[in-house]
């Protein structure tokens, strides 16, 4: 139904409509007096202008607003519906019908000649109005006369029964807060006694300074539905803004955290010293806020504000560790309190550096733009999860790395118009950039629709240059990690945006530093997908510590799923490492064995489940000790080799632990499972 | 998104109201009368209701009060259509529980701005 074209709905509507209008038009001739008939050509009229206009027939509902004006005479019982006025109408249906099936050659001498008749019958009686009234005619005449003002003071009473009849007033303050900053304070006055609150009733009113330079008939607008429903009064905020004598200015001053705390007062009530200060209160607050929509603070400064924290967490670690090895329960209560502000100190600070990712995807629209103008290939960019937030500097270094990747997928990815239609796609291609949260990490994808990979020619390629014997096996992923070779392009002709080599072993390099990864896939005439894993922040975690031996290893919280516990008959499996978690097969690693922690495993084994995305891998340690909040230090130079590692942190007793690097075992796991079924297979 | 029910005699202005609500990710069901439109509406418990006045089987004047009697439906914004500017009739509908109204004729954007206006989803 919904691919129905509505102006061919509405014409098939007018063609019923019109015979209504015919049949009612001729049986009035009958039947003069019959009050029926009469309604039933007003409504078929009524249809016909109402749709006409909503589907671009401009001439039918000017039209048809005339003939309308002079049937609403008929209907009031002003004029008779003669003879002469019916073919009248006659005529000007004929012409509706012209207008509808054939605008462009019908000929408006006809209508005005029409009109001209019918406007015979409608002089003799008062004159109605001209033109047919239409929203905007009437919102411009609304507006014209209102002046303009700094602000505004709102005074708000709604009707008890608002709620009932399906408007909210919160949603309406939401509305008012779209013109301009608000400041609303509730009056709470009318609200009664638990047992007398009817639950569906407003009793609440509102004062709102609502700081904007809208006009009047904007608010009005907010309001428009219930305005009958309400008490509303606007002052210009400029009216009650008085310049305060200087003697006063103190004294309205101090009371001013008072007045703060009480309800608005309203403009006519309140002694003048109150309308004062609320209105310097105000003022201020507006100030305040404009302050904190400018504060510019040194990206070092947060950095060292971190390592603060960072500090502090460690600290406060220290003394959990001490507090719970004791008996004294005050300590435990103030070590418990400095946990609770350590961690929302710690959420604060780094939330101050997080930034949503959509500022860097509105970028991108201009350069695909003009991309795909400049190589004539029709593509359709679409982004997903703008909101994800990351760190600021983070969202920094990915522009650049960004801006490759889409270059490529367009220049490289989307095939030209002829072969796309040769392998049955549709003309315009499509580039998806998306954000999403997974686990510990951001995946930033960039996805195009387009040819794939071409694995023939990257390991062509490769050999050329003396990358990989001719002929040595290699997986095709493998193979394609040859992309990220300094120097390396396939591209047979070298255009201004892409296919000269530098690009995607910098992109690569750029995401490692930021302790993220790269990952590419691709289907032979599907398309492409680079996947870009980013931690999600950059110094400090919720960790779940665990011990494998001697040692102590912390595991990211947000990857951990769930932890169970190494069953006898797991252990048994010993060949297969798979887990069974409630049906379902889940692959383990021995953390002992990973490790190499030499000696025989303790009897009782857990396994921590962890997830990158969808893969779920489990990791076998001797014991889980608990939740850790773990302060990242990055590991040295000298560690870069190290895989399985993403940091280290200090623990409360001034011992090392090893952050595990998730994403890296889960790849291991996976690698050594599908080794295992080769091996089977074989 | 939000479950819209449109109740008009008129299927090109249910078609409007489709074709404009429906790529702006709403859910859109159709009544032909008043009658039907309270069936819908108790069945399919819209976010929305878009209705128009002059209608055969149950007008819109009688559709609102029969929904405002619904205690499932507490608080369900109803919109009318109105091709007049009279406010008699806009004060009648209002009595009668509508939440606000849309003039006829209507564009596609002013219908969208009364939706995003009354639903929230």
């Amino acid at each position: 139904m919904s691919a129905v074209d509505p102006t061919e709905v509405f014409r098939q509507e007018a063609a019923e409509l019109f015979e209504t209008l015919e049949g009612a038009l001729l049986d009035l001739c009958q039947r003069p007096d019959d009050r029926e008939l009469v309604d039933s050509a007003f409504r078929a009229l009524h249809t016909i202008k109402g749709s006409g206009a909503m589907f671009g027939f401009d001439k039918v509902a000017a039209f048809t607003h005339e003939f309308e004006t002079a049937f609403e005479l008929v209907r009031k019982g002003e004029i008779k519906p003669t003879q002469e006025l019916i073919s009248v109408a006659l005529a000007a249906k004929d012409y509706i019908r012209a207008l509808i099936e054939a605008p462009d050659s019908t000929d408006a001498i006809i209508g005005d000649a029409i009109l001209d008749d019918l406007k015979r019958f409608v002089v003799p009686a008062a004159q109605p109005s001209g033109a047919a009234p239409r929203m905007e005619e009437r919102a411009e005449s609304k507006t014209a006369p209102e002046q303009r003002s700094a602000g505004w003071q709102l005074h708000l009473e709604f009707d008890s029964q608002i709620l009932r009849n399906g408007s909210n007033p919160l949603d309406l303050l939401e509305d008012l807060a779209k013109l301009g900053p608000c400041f609303a304070v509730p009056n709470t006055d009318d609200v009664p006694l638990l047992d007398a609150i009817e639950p569906e009733d407003c009793y609440l009113k509102w004062d709102v300074t609502l700081s904007s330079d809208c006009d009047k008939a904007a608010i009005d607008d907010v309001f428009m539905f219930v305005l009958d429903e309400m008490k509303l009064v606007i002052t210009p905020l400029a009216q009650v803004e008085l310049p305060a004598p200087a003697p006063l200015l103190q004294e309205t001053i101090s009371e001013a955290p008072a007045v703060a705390l009480a309800p608005a007062p309203e403009p006519e009530v309140a002694a003048k010293p109150a309308a004062r200060a609320e209105a310097r209160r105000e003022e201020g607050k507006r100030s305040e806020e404009r302050g904190i929509a400018t504060v510019r603070v040194q990206a070092e400064r947060l950095d060292e504000l971190m390592d603060r924290v960072g500090e502090l967490v460690i600290a406060q670690a220290r003394l959990t560790q001490l507090a719970a090895s004791g008996s004294d329960l005050s300590i435990k209560m103030i070590a418990e309190e400095i946990e609770r502000l350590a961690a929302s100190l710690r959420d604060t600070t780094m939330g101050a550096r997080m930034v949503p990712i959509g500022s860097l995807f509105g970028r991108f629209r201009r350069l695909v733009h003009d991309l795909s103008r400049d190589l004539a290939k029709p593509v359709e960019f679409v982004t997903s999860g703008e909101d994800t937030e990351l760190d600021k500097t983070m969202i920094e270094c990915l522009a650049d790395p960004l801006v490759h990747l889409i270059r490529n997928a367009i220049d490289h990815g989307i095939e030209d118009s002829a072969k796309r239609a040769a392998a049955g796609k549709t003309e315009q291609g499509r580039i998806e950039l998306q954000a999403v949260h997974s686990g510990a990490q951001v995946l930033v994808t960039v996805r195009d629709n387009g040819g794939g990979l071409n694995t023939a020619r990257i390991r062509a390629k490769a050999e050329e240059q003396g990358l990989i014997a001719p002929g040595a096996a290699l997986s095709d992923n493998e193979i394609h990690q040859f992309l990220f070779h300094p120097g390396f392009s396939t591209a047979q002709t070298i255009s201004a945006l892409s296919g000269r080599g530098v690009g995607m072993d910098v992109v690569k390099r750029t995401i490692e530093n930021m302790r993220g990864s790269i990952d590419l896939s691709t289907k032979p005439g599907q398309g492409t997908t680079v996947t870009l894993r980013l931690p999600l922040t950059l110094a400090i975690i919720e960790g779940l510590l665990i011990r494998v031996g001697d040692g102590r290893c912390i595991i990211p919280l947000s990857a951990v799923e769930e932890c169970v516990e190494l069953t006898a008959e797991d252990q048994r499996s010993r060949g297969r490492n798979f887990l069974n978690v409630r049906g379902n097969l889940v692959p383990f690693l021995r953390l002992r064995e990973i490790l190499q922690v030499p000696g025989a495993p303790e009897t009782h084994q857990k396994t921590i489940i962890i997830s990158t995305g969808e893969t779920r891998v489990g990791l076998v340690a001797d014991q889980i000790i608990g939740n850790h909040q773990t302060v990242i230090k990055s590991l040295s130079k000298l560690h870069s080799d190290v895989t399985i590692f993403s940091g280290a942190t200090i623990l409360g007793d001034g011992t090392a632990a090893l952050i595990l690097d998730v994403a890296q075992l889960v790849a291991l796991a996976q690698a050594r499972s599908e080794k295992q079924q080769m091996n089977e297979a074989a | 998104m939000a479950t819209v029910l449109t109740v008009d005699d008129s299927p090109s202005i249910r078609q409007m109201v489709k074709v404009t609500l429906e790529p702006a990710g709403h859910q859109v069901i159709e009544a032909g009368d008043g009658a039907q439109g309270l069936a819908k509406a108790q069945s399919s418990r819209p976010d929305l209701v878009i209705t128009d006045l002059n209608m055969p089987a149950m007008n819109g004047l009688e559709l609102i009060r029969a929904l405002r009697k619904e205690p499932a439906l507490t608080g369900l914004p109803i919109v009318f259509l109105t091709t007049e500017s009279n406010d008699a009739v806009k004060q009648e509908a209002k009595s009668a529980g509508a939440t606000g109204w849309i003039t006829k004729p209507f564009k596609p954007e002013q219908l969208l701005a009364v939706v995003g206006k009354l639903v929230r989803k």
